[in-house]
């Protein structure tokens, strides 16, 4: 136990620094910062709009350092993970990253992330929210360490069409192969640098993980490496737009981890935030079975909707209606919205009761904006849709595009 | 400086001739909020309070020099806002002001701190145990899924259980709805909770003793109970149930002290036409067949009214003030068997400057709220342990605060007012009466336990008040010196408070009423049960209910 | 893979035979292993010296439940019925009780006496008729659940107006409270809070103490019986009606682990490497043995782990056994009463003093004891003018601080042992032979998690609904085929078979919809 006295100005700190800070502070010209996790991190860091296409045409870095992140390391490492998440984790080989989500025993969503399989025995479990009691209280019985290693390893998000010639003039050729939810280790400043081809955005992107010693230096020889590809660091703001394009679910916006919500009914099932494909009945037990077995059987409550809204204005905020007999009835509400540029639509994402919202129903989104201080009000027609609004091709090229 | 256009005794000839709609005994602040209510109905009402001064246990009193102590309650987080609300108290001087900080000091000269912010918090929780860190999350989501549950009965009359009337019945529904609508998991948990000690509970979440222990606290802070006692997790929500402006959980200082709580009624009261008399001790409530008459006062005066509302607790208002012939056989023994146990004692303290607390450098913001000196569970049991034997605690639970560090109106500058809340102090030494040297030894146990973590504390006393339950029953008129009117086990909560077929603030005689905190829900700066009590009157009165209701969903 | 099995039942305690019996009297093919060498758990006996035997843990019958005895024709002899009870004094004006009926009293304490056992007697039937099905569901919208529910809130109205407004009162209350209002008597109030507090983790003064005085007259009022040939004759007659309706039983045969194929139970494998295979297996076993050792955790959730770990069952009674060479002399107690139960409890500061230290984890420098000396009424135990005695002892906390060992185990004995000699002044005289059985000696030896009787502390907030669990009470374990049937279960401990008796319903109820 650490009493340290002069612990006191570390923990009455308000917001702690990110081992990239002196190179983002160095880069700001906004001075316009938020709180994520107690550190500091841009809203955006020169203008949001111009940092969003960074991730469009050239290369955004964001500093994804704040991210929850835990070591799982152990004989039965591999138990574990199969275990706490609803996918089959035997089909996620080492040097494979899964996406997955993770359920209480009434087969509510915890919280969604990342899940890395470094080598044999061994898993980096990455999310937004913290998880250590609940991890833990997961591995008893089984020979598992599970350590959080959030302030110890620092981690960039480098997105974009132009990320993999950043990559390649870093020297890490061996990219070339790389297939998207892969991941690879390389050798830098004496320090393990693991690289995976993940990202938040939906577009072609690496993140790049390593202790935060090394960070600084990183961080010089990515920019110096990208100054000819259009690099650029970028906030929140920007990764926001980029994931609601994407069609990400964001945890505490897009839905509520089960264990911290107060009122009834406000927790989610992987079925009703359109994660079916996570869950595979076909392993054996895992947390939230028997609960998912049996909402399989009765039927979901909810169902998450990706909204294509006609006209402009974004559905922020916003109530959706059915018709139903000819009637409008409140059917959900907009969870995230955004104009998106690259597509030129307006969409959403949102929560919708069942059974509303199967693919190509027609909804209503009651939209309010201001315009010169006066608010208006429209019902705007919306579709819902299948597919993720932005999916390009270069995303999923391997070796991917020389752009 | 309670300077209120009071009534005096000798100009109360004029009142003999009439006879009030209402007569509140006891101007603390559940009386002071039934009146308020009651007037702003209309009702011609008098409020008497038998010391010269208004607020019973919710007072600021000047005791020495220039220095102002809340030397009864001294922090505020319970009072109902919606009772703040309807009584337009902030027209009436009051002023709420929350505080960030508190702290546990370990007697290896470190400390664990309670931070406002959540981030700060976490990393603090960290510093002892990241899975703590951690499970605190989860576990404020199932306090606060209690809370939501508890806050929700605050405002509202409990039912009848064994009742079959229209009213009761659809009481008990919604108590029952609200319920089910946690869903069978939550609905299990909340039976475990309700029914738990406050150390297994914290055992549930908590690997580390330290931050078990700044816990444990507020499950027995004012009851006869330990923190192993089962009943206690609930005494816990007790203290958490506040809010100041909707964050649910925190505590603030009134400004002035807590006297500016009742003063603030006080005018509300008056500010609706009420009278309110000081120095006016009822000796007894009268009963002429089966009805309230009025009141009779220790100076042999008698007041007549059509309703008599006590403010008292229900041992005193049964026992001391009412003819045993004049209430049935079994409610009277009930009242006798209600368990009203003294358990704390109060220091209240004038120091010359700011004490240092060498275990927290400079101007932390910890020294804002509460500070405590046991850190851990064993030490908080064993506390309780020598209370059972009829004995102050050795080794005493101290929830400790300096509210002149943000309220400039309570010391003179750079000077403060310390007030230390002390569990376990017995109303009686093994039986007995106090002493006199009890009493100061009783004091010099407190002193000692903070000196310890503070050396220059002990140079800095100027005056010190000592109030042992017994005092505080004396001067309060709080039976045994119980803070809550009566202890908040299960037995004696909810339809069973005060007792069982007597919940709904109705007495045993016709136009008799109870608004003190003996009734649902219970101690604390709350005034909901004078809100009650005032709503069951003019229920019954056939009037327009001026009585707010919960303000619903938070 | 050998045999299969309609049911195996894991552990051959009194409910582990109760429900083996009542599943092969439905016509099941059932196996019942047991890691003992005989059948019984902890209600068994025990030969403890050259000569000298003794219930091991249990030594009173109270609970059997009478539909257990009536179903499974359950045959054994008592060697005394309804004994009394011995408040002992240290002058030796003891106080005599049992049922409504005590002497050594004032009047008014007998009056009292009689209404208190008379309000109790009818709570605990009340109790007692739910604590012979299972827990109804509270919000699964079964009809036969809110049946359940909707019956239980009509039957405590049906108490009438006061005595339903007194129940309510009452069952969260403490023991100390409400004896304090009611008695003059001091041996009285202790007595009556030690018959709360035995087998807990609770003093007198803890709230749930009414509670756990209410589930001891479940069954019979509190009457006592001493069986002949001590507990183990009981657990011989379950055995031998379970056999009669075709229940294999072995005994040495340790259960490893349970099998579990594609997320159900399949089967048991014992320590010896054999497998038996079943579609249903049930566990005697406590929930935590259970679940944590025999399941695994990995084959359960983890919040539902999570709720098992944090079962209470830290034990807090030990058990002594004193080999005597001829009945000891206690001042003012006649010859015949030596058949009786003696307490040593003076008063209910006492009890709660003996409690205090068990709260850390130390053992009460004057602990309360519950006294029988069986051979006096059954021959059976030890030879002619020999006797053995054997009390209950609390409070001894399973997690002692300084860990129990030889030495912790003899000081605690010694203390016990002259606790008993401030009363009977010639008793080590007498010793022949003695032993203490601690909670760690009785995990050890009876495989109870804790050492705990009742397979986890009954209190409100381990009762009914939420025992062992939440969502768990109605004895099927989240993982397909397993069951529960010990007292960790529904209603909870004492030789009452009620937890095997539902679990048995419970089990063909699934068979049939199955």
């Amino acid at each position: 136990m650490d009493t340290n006295v002069n612990s006191i100005v570390e923990v009455e700190q308000r917001r702690r620094r990110s081992p990239f800070w002196s190179r983002l502070s160095e880069l700001d010209r906004l001075n316009s910062w938020h709180e994520w996790k107690g550190y500091t991190s841009a809203d955006a860091l020169y203008d949001a709009d111009l940092e969003y296409f960074a991730i469009r045409n050239s290369t955004g870095v964001f500093d994804l350092t704040p991210m929850t992140k835990y070591r799982i390391k152990g004989a039965d490492a591999l138990d574990y993970v199969d275990r706490l998440v609803t996918r089959d984790m035997r089909k996620i080989k080492p040097g494979r990253v899964a996406y997955a989500v993770w359920c209480n025993d009434q087969g509510q969503v915890i919280d969604d992330g990342t899940l890395f399989h470094l080598r044999e025995g061994e898993y980096r479990l990455c999310s937004q929210e913290r998880h250590l009691a609940w991890l833990t209280a997961a591995a008893v019985g089984l020979d598992v360490q599970i350590t959080e290693e959030t302030d110890e390893i620092a981690a960039l998000a480098v997105q974009g069409p132009t990320s993999f010639s950043v990559m390649k003039n870093m020297g890490f050729d061996a990219l070339e192969s790389l297939k998207p939810f892969g991941l690879t280790h390389f050798e830098f400043e004496g320090s393990e640098l693991m690289i995976s081809r993940t990202g938040f955005t939906g577009d072609l992107g690496y993140e790049l993980w390593i202790d935060k010693s090394r960070a600084e230096a990183l961080w010089d020889a990515l920019f110096d490496a990208g100054k000819l590809h259009g690099i650029r660091a970028i906030g929140t703001h920007a990764l926001d737009l980029a994931r609601i394009e994407a069609g990400f679910l964001a945890a505490g916006v897009d839905f509520l981890p089960a264990d911290t919500t107060v009122r009834s009914g406000r927790s989610r099932s992987p079925f009703e935030l359109g994660l079916d494909w996570l869950v595979d009945f076909k392993k054996p037990n895992f947390n939230g079975r028997r609960a998912l077995a049996e909402e399989k059987r009765r039927g979901s409550n909810w169902r998450l909707v990706k909204l294509d809204i006609e006209g402009n204005k974004p559905a922020h905020h916003s109530y959706v209606y059915a018709r139903k007999n000819g009637r409008r009835k409140q059917a959900g509400f907009i969870t995230s919205a955004c104009w998106s540029p690259v597509c030129k639509q307006n969409v959403a994402l949102g929560t919708v009761a069942t059974p509303y919202g199967e693919v190509g129903d027609e909804l209503l989104v009651e939209i309010y904006y201001q315009r010169e201080m006066h608010w208006s009000r429209v019902m705007a027609k919306a579709t819902v849709v299948d597919k993720p609004f932005w999916d390009p091709l270069r995303r999923r090229a391997t070796p991917p595009g020389a752009y | 400086m309670l300077a209120l256009p009071m009534f005096q005794a000798d100009r109360a000839d004029q009142y003999k001739m009439k006879t009030y709609d209402a007569i509140v005994v006891g101007a603390g602040h559940n009386g002071l909020t039934n009146a308020a209510f009651l007037a702003k109905a209309g009702l011609d009402v008098l409020c008497v309070e038998k010391n010269d001064y208004i607020g019973g246990a919710t007072v600021s009193r000047n005791l020495y020099k220039d220095w102002i102590y809340s030397n009864c309650s001294y922090v505020c987080s319970l009072l109902r806002p919606e009772i703040f609300r309807a009584l337009e108290l902030h027209r009436h001087g009051l002023q709420i002001t929350p505080y960030g900080g508190g702290v546990t000091f370990l007697q290896n000269g470190g400390y664990f701190g309670s931070y406002w912010d959540s981030e700060v918090a976490h990393r603090e929780y960290a510093r002892f145990s990241k899975h703590d860190a951690d499970a605190y999350e989860r576990y404020s989501a199932d306090v606060m899924r209690q809370c939501r549950f508890i806050r929700d009965s605050l405002l509202r009359t409990p039912p009848d259980p064994t009742s079959f009337k229209p009213r009761d019945l659809k009481e008990l529904a919604h108590l029952g709805s609200r319920f089910l609508e946690m869903g069978e998991d939550r609905m299990l948990d909340t039976i475990r909770f309700w029914t738990m000690s406050v150390a297994e509970y914290l055992d549930e979440y908590f690997e580390t003793d330290v931050i078990k222990t700044a816990h444990s606290g507020s499950g027995i802070i004012g009851t006869a109970l330990g923190i192993h006692s089962p009943g206690t997790a609930y005494v816990l929500l007790h203290h958490y149930m506040g809010e100041v402006d909707g964050n649910v959980g925190s505590w603030g200082y009134a400004r002035g002290g807590m006297g500016a709580v009742s003063k603030a009624m006080a005018g509300a009261f008056q500010a609706y036409g009420g009278e309110l008399r000081t120095d006016a001790g009822v000796e007894q409530i009268t009963v002429r067949n089966g009805r309230v008459k009025g009141v009779a006062l220790t100076s042999g005066e008698e007041i007549d009214a059509k309703i008599v509302v006590s403010g008292m607790d229900v041992k005193c208002t049964f026992l001391k003030c009412m003819d045993k012939n004049d209430l049935p056989a079994e409610f009277y023994q009930r009242v006798n068997n209600f368990k009203i146990r003294g358990s704390s004692g109060k220091l209240n303290i004038a120091l010359d400057g700011m004490p240092t607390f060498p275990a927290l450098p400079g101007k932390s913001p910890l020294l804002d709220g509460d500070m405590h000196f046991i850190d851990s569970m064993e030490r908080m049991e064993r506390a309780y342990d020598d209370w059972k034997e009829g004995r102050w605690s050795k080794d005493p639970y101290i929830d400790m605060v300096i509210p002149t560090v943000t309220d400039p109106t309570m010391a003179p500058p750079g000077k403060h007012f310390m007030s230390c809340f002390v569990q376990y102090c017995p109303y009686m030494i093994e039986g007995r009466t106090w002493t006199a040297p009890e009493r100061e030894a009783f004091g010099q146990t407190v002193i000692n336990q903070i000196a310890n973590y503070s050396p220059d504390f002990k140079d800095l006393i100027l005056h010190v008040e000592i109030r042992t339950p017994e005092d505080i029953e004396r001067e309060a008129g709080l039976s045994e010196g119980n803070i809550f009117h009566g202890e908040l086990t299960m037995d004696q909560l909810l339809f069973n408070r005060p007792v069982p077929g007597y919940a709904q603030y109705r007495g045993p005689v016709g136009g008799l009423y109870m608004c003190g905190s003996s009734a649902h829900p219970g101690g604390g700066v709350m005034a909901a049960p004078g809100a009650n009590a005032a709503r069951e009157i003019l229920l019954d009165l056939k009037r327009k209910s001026t009585i707010p209701g919960n303000f619903g969903d938070d | 893979m050998t045999d299969r099995f309609d049911a195996i039942v894991i552990g051959a305690g009194h409910n582990g035979l109760v429900c083996a019996a009542l599943l092969g009297k439905a016509g099941k093919s059932v196996l019942v292993l047991e890691a003992a060498s005989d059948v019984g758990g902890a209600a068994r006996t025990r030969a403890f010296a050259d000569g000298y035997s003794v219930s091991s843990c249990a030594h009173l019958l109270s609970q059997l439940q009478p539909d257990v005895v009536k179903d499974l024709n359950v045959k054994f002899d008592l060697a005394a019925r309804e004994i009394g009870t011995v408040a002992l004094a240290a002058d030796g004006n003891h106080v005599r009780y049992g049922g409504s009926k005590v002497e050594g009293v004032s009047s008014a304490d007998q009056s009292s006496l009689q209404e208190f056992h008379q309000r109790m007697t009818r709570f605990a039937d009340l109790l007692q008729k739910y604590l012979n099905k299972p827990p109804p569901r509270l919000a699964n919208g079964r009809p036969r659940d809110l049946m359940t529910l909707a019956q239980l809130g009509f039957d405590i109205r049906r108490l009438g107006k006061t005595e339903m407004r007194e129940f309510l009162r009452l069952i969260g209350m403490n023991i100390f409270d409400e004896v304090e209002e009611r008695f003059e008597s001091a041996l009285l109030r202790g007595a009556l809070s030690l018959d709360a507090v035995l087998g807990t983790h609770l003093g007198p003064r803890s709230p749930n103490t009414i509670l756990t005085y209410l589930y001891r007259l479940c069954g019979s009022h509190g009457a006592l019986s001493v069986p002949a040939g001590g507990m183990g004759a009981v657990s011989e007659a379950l055995a031998n009606s379970a056999r009669d309706h075709g229940v294999v039983i072995r005994t040495g045969m340790p259960v490893k682990r349970v099998i579990v194929e594609n997320g159900r139970a399949a089967g048991v494998e014992t320590e010896s490497g054999e497998s038996f295979s079943s579609w249903t297996v049930v566990s005697n076993a406590d929930p935590k043995t259970t679940i944590m050792s025999l399941v695994g955790a990995r084959h359960v959730e983890t919040g539902f782990v999570r709720r098992i770990q944090n079962i209470r069952m830290r034990g807090n009674a030990a058990k002594l056994h004193l080999a005597l060479d001829g009945l000891p002399a206690i001042h003012g107690l006649e010859k015949r009463e030596f058949g009786d139960r003696l307490l040593i409890a003076p008063d209910p500061h006492y009890v709660e003093r003996a409690f205090n230290p068990a709260k850390y984890g130390e053992t009460s420098p004057a602990p309360v004891l519950e006294i029988t000396i069986p051979s006096f009424r059954d021959t059976r135990l030890a030879e002619t003018g020999k006797h053995v005695l054997s009390a209950i002892v609390q409070y001894a906390p399973y997690k002692l601080k300084s860990g129990w060992n030889d030495e912790a185990r003899n000081a605690f004995r010694e203390v016990a042992i002259d606790t008993i000699a401030a009363y009977a002044p010639d008793l080590r005289q007498r010793i022949v032979a003695s032993e203490l059985l601690t909670p760690a000696d009785l995990e050890t030896e009876f495989r109870l998690t804790g050492g705990h009787w009742h397979h986890g502390e009954l209190t409100l907030d381990q009762f009914l609904f939420v025992r062992p669990v939440a969502g768990f009470a109605q004895y099927r374990m989240p993982l397909e085929g397993l069951w529960l049937c010990g007292a960790g279960a529904h209603p909870g401990g004492g030789i009452s078979g009620a937890a095997g008796r539902n679990a048995a319903g419970m089990i063909l109820a699934g068979h049939k919809a199955a």
